[in-house]
């Protein structure tokens, strides 16, 4: 009796599932693996051998880990701040920090390129000191910068999470048995705050690998990352079977990073439950 | 047992303008098993804490074996913790948990396999070592961290509140294991409890404490038989508290009645407390019906005389089974009285009660009002 309620419950899940996500997957592979005349092949995948591709694919690698380490640095010892504060101030501050994310991302990034920009806010403010104009914008580094922005606030909760939830009497146990600082933090609590860092990581990796919309905005159309490489075979080439080839090498890097991550991963939330 | 180990001076601590230790005075015997204990709020963790470092105390001085350890940080201190929860390290097995402290100090791994070996043994816990503490009971949890805690060879174990977490049965448990430990051991313990039953139990020396302030300190023996007062007398037991007034010298007057005592020195007619324990009250069962002045009646009050020239009348309102005795309230002279007798006396039993003069525990009237608002409130 119980069981066929569940089941009922269940239905309209089941139902999202497979329209959404079970059959989407599907078209892709299918898309991935034929030409448009629906024969079998791995030239869409083997697209990815292209130096242009390759190219876009090891910059967005490179561009989104360093993103995922700038945000871990600047993230860490906020959380910790943050958590070791009293209720009312820590609320406050952390939904500052969390406000930004609440904003449309494409305005947070239009932002960006207007300071950016060779005629832009920061260029204006070095020309009236007298000092050379920066090339800035259109830079790998203009959109690392957007990421770190961007996702900083995804890398700061659950960070701030698993810090508050520290018992920190094993902190002070840690000191007790005769532990300095820097021991108790890398032996103790670190390790201890795991789940949050692999959650965080996860979180900013993975839209970072494979945004379009930052690259678009801040490194417009002379850095390409592989997102903007596969936008471009679905929207301007039209071709629907080597954009379906590309996101399938891209799912895989991505689940080869999140397989290493779980490696790290003590408890049962966080990346488990992406997987 | 003789040496000052650690002494405390003049130790003040406020929380957020709130005092919570004032002109805390206290030393510590090496080998000794000493107790702080207290209501919650009473200032024992806090002492506990400027012990281990964790606390700065606003004013004072921490003194360890003749050296001021006031403002050294806890990973310099010669004493470890046992923490309440056990704060044991979640991510490391039993193993890596006890050898912690050791490999800070870089140790040897042979030396560290050989005390880890040692100090598994000593907490009954043989085996244990690649199990990960989650997969532990709550009594095995405190074993490892006592175990933790024991491997750096402390001269000082404070222990906050360590069984409190624990049931009944495993409480008693540990609390023989703690001695057992700390008599092979030969360190010092420092012990934090509400619990006064496992402050008799364990302790060499207790210190009670209430609002900050040190209200007796004594062997368990002195405690509970010569409380210094009335918050001391509640708090270690159940007891009789009552006005009354020591007519003079190994004379006391309570609610009316007057009985020889032992105490002397607190002057002539001077109002006083007097303390009396459920269990040293003598009840004396009257015949049904028995008039004052009858045989019958007599007979009871002679028996009753022998005891002390002096005894209420009264009669039993309530009755408990308590296992080993049976817990009642007798009402007499316009007060009720708890007793614990191994005899019963069913409600409404007509009793004469007495009790032997060594057993009336005379006290000061507190002083002024604040000091017994202060006691009230804390009852």
């Amino acid at each position: 009796m119980k069981k066929k309620h569940n089941a009922l419950l269940s239905g309209p899940y089941l139902v999202w599932t497979a329209a959404f996500i079970v059959i989407p997957l599907i078209l892709i592979v299918y898309y991935g693996f034929t030409d448009e005349n629906h024969h079998l092949t791995l030239s869409n995948i083997a697209k990815i051998t292209d130096p242009v591709t390759l190219k876009a694919l090891f910059l967005s690698l490179l561009l989104s880990a360093m993103a995922t380490v700038i945000c871990l640095i600047l993230a860490y010892p906020l959380a910790m701040i943050l958590a070791r504060m009293k209720n009312g101030a820590s609320a406050i501050i952390t939904t500052v920090f969390i406000i930004p994310m609440w904003m449309n991302s494409l305005l947070r990034i239009f932002a960006w390129q207007t300071l950016l920009e060779r005629n832009g806010v920061i260029n204006q403010v070095l020309s009236f000191l007298h000092l050379p104009p920066q090339h800035l914008i259109n830079t790998p580094a203009a959109i690392a910068l957007g990421m770190i922005y961007d996702y900083l606030p995804f890398m700061l909760l659950p960070l701030y999470n698993a810090l508050t939830k520290l018992d920190w009497n094993v902190v002070n146990a840690a000191y007790d048995l005769g532990a300095n600082r820097r021991q108790t933090f890398f032996k103790v609590i670190i390790p201890l705050t795991m789940p949050g860092i692999v959650s965080g990581i996860t979180m900013v990796f993975v839209p970072a690998l494979t945004t379009f919309v930052i690259s678009d905005f801040l490194g417009g159309s002379k850095v390409l990352l592989i997102g903007n490489i596969i936008d471009q075979q679905f929207t301007q080439v039209g071709n629907w079977n080597a954009g379906s080839g590309l996101s399938l090498v891209l799912m895989i890097f991505i689940l080869i990073s999140m397989a290493v991550m779980q490696h790290y991963e003590s408890d049962d939330e966080g990346v488990s439950s992406i997987l | 047992m003789s040496n000052k180990l650690i002494d405390l001076q003049h130790i003040s601590k406020a929380f957020d303008g709130q005092l919570v230790l004032d002109d805390l005075n206290l030393y510590i015997r090496e080998n000794e098993f000493l107790t702080l204990l207290g209501p919650s709020g009473c200032g024992k963790t806090t002492t506990l804490r400027i012990l281990g470092g964790f606390e700065q105390p606003d004013k004072g001085k921490v003194i360890f074996d003749g050296k001021d350890i006031t403002d050294l940080a806890p990973n310099k201190r010669q004493l470890n913790t046992v923490f309440q929860k056990y704060a044991l390290f979640t991510h490391m097995n039993v193993a890596d948990n006890i050898a912690f402290g050791l490999r800070i100090r870089k140790k040897s791994e042979d030396y560290i396999r050989d005390k880890i070996k040692y100090a598994l043994k000593l907490v009954n816990l043989e085996g244990f070592e690649n199990r990960m503490p989650d997969s532990l009971s709550g009594g095995q949890q405190q074993r490892i961290a006592i175990a933790r805690a024991i491997v750096n060879e402390p001269k000082v174990l404070l222990l906050d509140e360590p069984l409190g977490a624990l049931d009944l049965k495993l409480r008693k448990d540990m609390q023989y294991e703690l001695i057992r430990l700390k008599n092979e051991l030969g360190i010092t313990f420092i012990y934090v409890t509400h619990d006064q039953e496992e402050a008799l139990t364990m302790s060499d020396t207790i210190v009670v404490m209430n609002q900050g302030y040190i209200q007796q300190i004594g062997t368990p023996e002195d405690i509970y038989n010569e409380p210094q007062n009335a918050f001391v007398a509640d708090f270690i037991g159940d007891s009789n508290i009552v006005g009354g007034t020591m007519v003079r010298d190994k004379l006391v007057e309570i609610l009316g009645v007057r009985f020889a005592c032992v105490d002397t020195g607190f002057g002539v007619n001077k109002p006083v407390d007097a303390v009396i324990r459920p269990e040293d009250l003598e009840l004396y069962a009257l015949p049904k019906g028995a008039e004052k002045g009858s045989p019958e009646y007599d007979k009871v009050s002679s028996k009753a005389y022998e005891l002390n020239p002096g005894y209420f009348e009264g009669v039993v309102t309530d009755l408990i089974f308590k296992g080993v005795h049976y817990e009642m309230d007798v009402e007499a002279n316009g007060y009720t009285w708890l007793v614990h007798s191994t005899k019963m006396f069913p409600v409404g039993t007509h009793v004469l009660m007495n009790l032997d003069p060594f057993n009336i525990q005379i006290m000061n009237k507190p002083e002024s009002e604040d000091e017994q608002a202060v006691t009230l409130n804390e009852m």
